[in-house]
């Protein structure tokens, strides 16, 4: 209650001011009278007794002092005061005050973004119930396995997933799961959404609970998967389905099947893997029925599965590694796939499997993501203390300015106190406007981050959150900054004697040198550290333009890829290969249409067929047998993606399935098998799935090109004619090349194939597109590096010409007699040219250094050239110095155009 | 102020004011006259205290206000004791009596 009056009687006095102080003021006019008239009753006159009566009460205005300090609105008061000052100071001097602000603003921004990122990526755990129980199920490095690898996890295969839960004892459950794309289209043009196949125990162990309707459960999972519904996440429902509490009864076309909606999960959950957000879970039983013919449940040598549990509460993560470590070969005897030979079943039976914590999620984000972020972080972080040196530098130059201004106020009667009071204000209120900036600025910053990230195929999903941690850190590094340097005029102009401050100020050649030597040190450390962001920046962007520009080996302009997906005619393969060729042909016969020709597997899209090969026509099987990448392909396939033929020639329509097994390969197979031998000649039989094939004829070598990764070394690649693959698959994959505006081809083909079947899905993307999609760390560290170096460059040049012109003003005087003596301007200009040439020197010896002894750090993430690439050294140095000479230039024009007699006269 | 009035022990100032009001209203001067008076000149109040005092007790709630015409016509600020002033003032007086009484026994025990 005593609070709540005095603060509100406060609040009231900072609105009635003027006329407390008048009542003030009467009260004590009448003590003092009631006082006087008290002093004339013992006979003294009515001056003397006021007189005396004043001297009694010590002065009326003290006496008001002090009753004001007893209130508390009273401190707010000077700080308000002490606040709009600051405000004002900063106004007259917009340049500082900007340069200050921004400076604090992007280097607490940055760093803040960056880390909200790297943590939500690399620290956070799962949004479930005790996530420090959640362990992963993986294979040890030991052992090796075949078959055929599909998802972005594939650890198991459906037979071992089954062993594992009926014979581990660590986890209290366990769970498979596995993350897919459905096409959730009724019909037409395929709609992707991000699906999970998922085991009945996952949503009872992870401890989740439905936001609406049921979760799937062991019920849900059996074998005949009678029962088999969809979960929707709650941002899906909400995205898709608006919300609306009817979805439990309807059903979603998950790829052409339609399956009932029985619930949508908690809000927060978004998957158990971090960097994406899963949009509809159906149970694994359910695979083979969404997945046809290509289940992989059903194929013994399919692996898809990843598999996680919670373990039991007195279990650790070693002690269940240890109890799958003895169970392993019986599980893998379990499960063996009958498609296995002695030499593959030898090779599952050496590997072992182990548990590793799994709390914080499963990512191949975090692997691809992990380093690139840190070393951001780093590079964000060598900004803030570059824009904090900038700060420091620039309160400086401040301070001295203000150094007769704090003498004055101290000789005027301003309390030690009270100056400091001030200036801390003002260097919080600097802080404050800047951190505040720099908060705003995370929160977009981290979008665009998230949104540079992303691709169409692969949106990103990053639950992000305001880190406060790392605002607070970012901020109270702002703030120390702020106050350490803001202070420096107060505590020195407070520390001698006004009178000795003045007269120093009023005319002093050689005084500050001592500070002047600090701020020296701040830009020489400032050049070196913006030299190596420099280096940094050059070598992301070079290895960026190596990598955009590297030769694939095929054209990348140009290139539209459609998949014609053909299931619902349910062909035959016979019927499949026809309906494949027929496609071909009337895509082929649209005008605008330069080339076309159908291909297994799309270059650099990421997905892969590899077989062993056996060299010769006849013989054994060697100990360790060769992999080769493979296409199957149309003829027109190296015409269309424009790949030369080195020897020989393409396939025709006379190598179909009967006639000799053919083939075309790339120089690096030849290089690798033939040995010098006429490669027409060399012959080679394949090994697929454990099955041997007949010999194969080389018709042609063509040129080299990238297969999955535009990293990679030259990839050994064997392309077969598509129409001598035994399996034919329900979809054409058509790429095209056209001179002509890809979206009238695109309409145009969609009409084509919706002719040729209605029910078809259709999906379309640009080879060039893809290609760009798959370089985005590398366009992310160039683009966020090259922001930081320009950043760190312009703070860096900032500072020097901060104190290249400090200089210049400092020896007004000196530059006065030396003209007066005959110097002429040149000769003015190289003195102050000379500083800066010194400065800069010792930052870029420095900065040299601190790259040759870093930039290794960058060496795994750059393409074509070292992270000690000389170029780039001496590019960054060279800019650096030519852009640092260019802003000390503009003060030593300034000082070579001083009119001596003013420069003397005028101190 | 002058070395024979004794300076106030911390706080005391507060009860002393509030034992000047309980009889009756009155202005500065007064209080400061009637506290000189009662303790027969050993404490002289200094109005740099005495004021500032007086902000704070009303900013507390244990005294009120009111402006009054006082003899020579002119107006004047007396203070009063609010209902919380009167409990504050036994409960302090209370306290301090027990704090004397216990200081007395110290004292005539020591010597």
């Amino acid at each position: 209650m005593g609070i709540w009056k005095t603060l509100s009687a406060g609040v009231h006095g900072l609105f009635r001011k003027r006329e407390a102080e008048q009542e003030l003021d009467e009260e004590l006019r009448d003590y003092l009278d009631k006082s006087a008239a008290e002093k004339m009753r013992s006979g003294l006159t009515r001056e003397e007794a006021l007189r005396r009566a004043r001297l009694e009460m010590g002065g009326v205005e003290a006496v008001k002092e002090s009753v004001r300090a007893a209130s508390w609105e009273t401190r707010v008061e000077t700080l308000w005061t002490d606040l709009r000052f600051g405000a004002r100071l900063l106004r007259f001097n917009p340049v500082f005050a900007g340069a200050a602000i921004l400076s604090l603003a992007l280097g607490i921004g940055a760093n803040t973004a960056i880390f909200q990122l790297l943590d939500a990526v690399r620290l956070r755990t799962l949004p479930v119930k005790n996530p420090q129980e959640i362990a992963r199920v993986v294979f040890d490095r030991r052992g090796s396995r075949s078959g055929n690898f599909s998802t972005r996890y594939p650890d198991f295969t459906y037979a071992i997933w089954e062993q594992i839960r009926d014979k581990q004892q660590g986890f209290s459950s366990v769970y498979a799961w596995a993350p897919v794309q459905f096409n959730v289209s009724p019909a037409g043009e395929v709609h992707n959404v991000q699906g999970l196949f998922v085991s009945g125990e996952f949503f009872e162990t992870l401890g989740l609970k439905p936001a609406l309707g049921r979760l799937l459960s062991t019920a849900d999972d059996q074998p005949s998967c009678a029962s088999a519904g969809a979960v929707l996440s709650y941002s899906y429902w909400q995205q898709e389905y608006g919300g609306r509490r009817d979805v439990v009864d309807g059903k979603i076309t998950i790829n052409r099947h339609s399956v009932p909606i029985i619930g949508v999960a908690e809000r927060d959950f978004y998957g158990v893997e971090v960097g994406r957000n899963f949009d509809v879970a159906v149970p694994v039983c359910a695979e083979p029925l969404i997945n046809g013919e290509n289940s992989q449940l059903k194929s013994g040598i399919g692996w898809w599965l990843s598999v996680m549990g919670r373990l039991k509460p007195d279990w650790t993560v070693e002690r269940a590694s240890a109890q799958l470590r003895t169970v392993s070969q019986s599980i893998f005897e379990a499960a063996m796939p009958a498609e296995y030979n002695a030499s593959n079943a030898k090779s599952l039976l050496a590997a072992k499997l182990v548990a590793k914590p799994g709390g914080s999620g499963v990512s191949d984000l975090r692997e691809s993501y992990a380093q690139p972020l840190c070393l951001l972080l780093a590079l964000a972080g060598l900004v803030l203390l570059i824009a904090s040196a900038n700060l420091a530098n620039l309160l400086l130059a401040r301070a001295n300015a203000r150094e007769k201004e704090m003498a004055m106020r101290m000789a005027v009667g301003a309390g030690r106190a009270r100056l400091i009071r001030q200036l801390l204000v003002e260097s919080l209120l600097l802080a404050g406007i800047g951190a505040a900036l720099g908060a705003l600025l995370a929160r977009d910053l981290s979008q665009v981050l998230v949104a540079s990230m992303s691709t169409l195929q692969a949106p990103l999903f990053v639950a992000l959150r305001t880190d406060w941690r790392v605002l607070g850190f970012t901020s109270a590094l702002a703030i120390f900054t702020c106050v350490l340097f803001g202070l420096a005029p107060a505590l020195r102009a407070t520390s001698v004697s006004p009178g000795l401050a003045l007269k120093e100020g009023g005319r002093g050649t050689t005084q500050g040198r001592s500070r002047f030597g600090l701020r020296r040190v701040l830009v020489v450390s400032q050049i070196a550290l913006s030299l190596m962001l420099l280096v940094g920046a050059l070598l992301f962007a070079r290895s960026l333009k190596n990598l955009a520009t590297l030769d694939p080996g095929f054209r990348r302009d140009g290139i539209l890829v459609v998949d014609i997906d053909f299931s619902a005619r349910k062909l035959g393969t016979e019927g499949r290969r026809a309906f494949s060729d027929e496609l071909l042909r009337r895509v082929r016969g649209i005008a605008g249409v330069d080339a076309a020709a159908t291909a297994a597997i799309v270059p650099l899209s990421g997905d892969g067929i590899g077989h062993d090969i056996l060299a010769g026509a006849t013989g054994d099987a060697p100990e360790d047998v060769p992999v080769a990448a493979f296409n199957y392909v149309s003829p027109g396939y190296f015409e269309t993606l424009q790949t030369p033929f080195l020897v020989g020639h393409d396939f025709d329509e006379h190598d179909r399935l009967g006639s000799p097994n053919v083939a075309i390969v790339n120089q690096a197979f030849v290089d690798k098998f033939a040995q010098g031998k006429n490669p027409l000649e060399f012959k080679f039989r394949v090994r697929r799935l454990m099955k041997t094939s007949a010999p194969y004829q080389i018709i042609g070598v063509v040129k080299d090109t990238k297969y999955t990764d535009l990293r990679e070394n030259r990839e050994v690649i064997v392309y077969s004619p598509q129409a001598q693959n035994e399996e034919a698959s329900n979809d054409a994959q058509i790429l095209l090349r056209s001179s002509a505006p890809l979206a009238g081809i695109l309409s145009a083909v969609k009409g084509t194939a919706i002719q040729a079947d209605p029910d078809a899905d259709i999906t379309f993307y640009n080879l060039h597109r893809m290609i760009d999609d798959g370089l985005i760390r590398d366009r992310l560290m160039a683009r966020l590096s090259g922001f930081f170096g320009m950043l760190a460059v312009l703070l860096a040049v900032i500072g020097l010409y901060g104190v290249i012109s400090y200089m210049v003003a400092r020896r007004r005087n000196e530059i006065g007699i030396r003209m007066s003596l005959g110097a002429d301007r040149r000769s003015i200009i190289s003195l102050v040219l000379r500083e800066s040439v010194l400065l800069l020197s010792i930052g870029l010896i420095i900065g040299v250094a601190l790259a040759l002894a870093v930039s290794s750090a960058a060496s795994a993430l750059l393409f074509g050239l070292k992270s000690h690439d000389a170029a780039t050294l001496i590019i960054a140095t060279i800019s650096l110095a030519a852009i640092g000479l260019a802003a000390s230039y503009l003060p030593a024009l300034r000082a070579a155009n001083l009119d001596p007699m003013d420069a003397l006269r005028n101190e | 102020m002058t070395d024979t009035s004794a300076t106030l022990v911390q706080g005391t100032l507060d009860m002393l004011i509030l034992k000047t009001l309980a009889l009756e209203p009155l202005h500065g001067w007064g209080i400061s006259q009637r506290i000189q008076q009662l303790s027969h000149g050993v404490f002289e109040v200094n109005p740099g205290s005495l004021f500032p005092a007086f902000r704070r007790l009303e900013r507390a709630g244990l005294l009120e206000c009111a402006w009054r015409t006082s003899e020579n016509n002119r107006r004047a600020k007396y203070y009063s004791l609010t209902r919380a002033g009167r409990q504050k003032l036994r409960s302090e007086t209370k306290e301090w009596e027990r704090q004397v009484a216990a200081i007395a026994r110290i004292l005539q025990t020591a010597s």
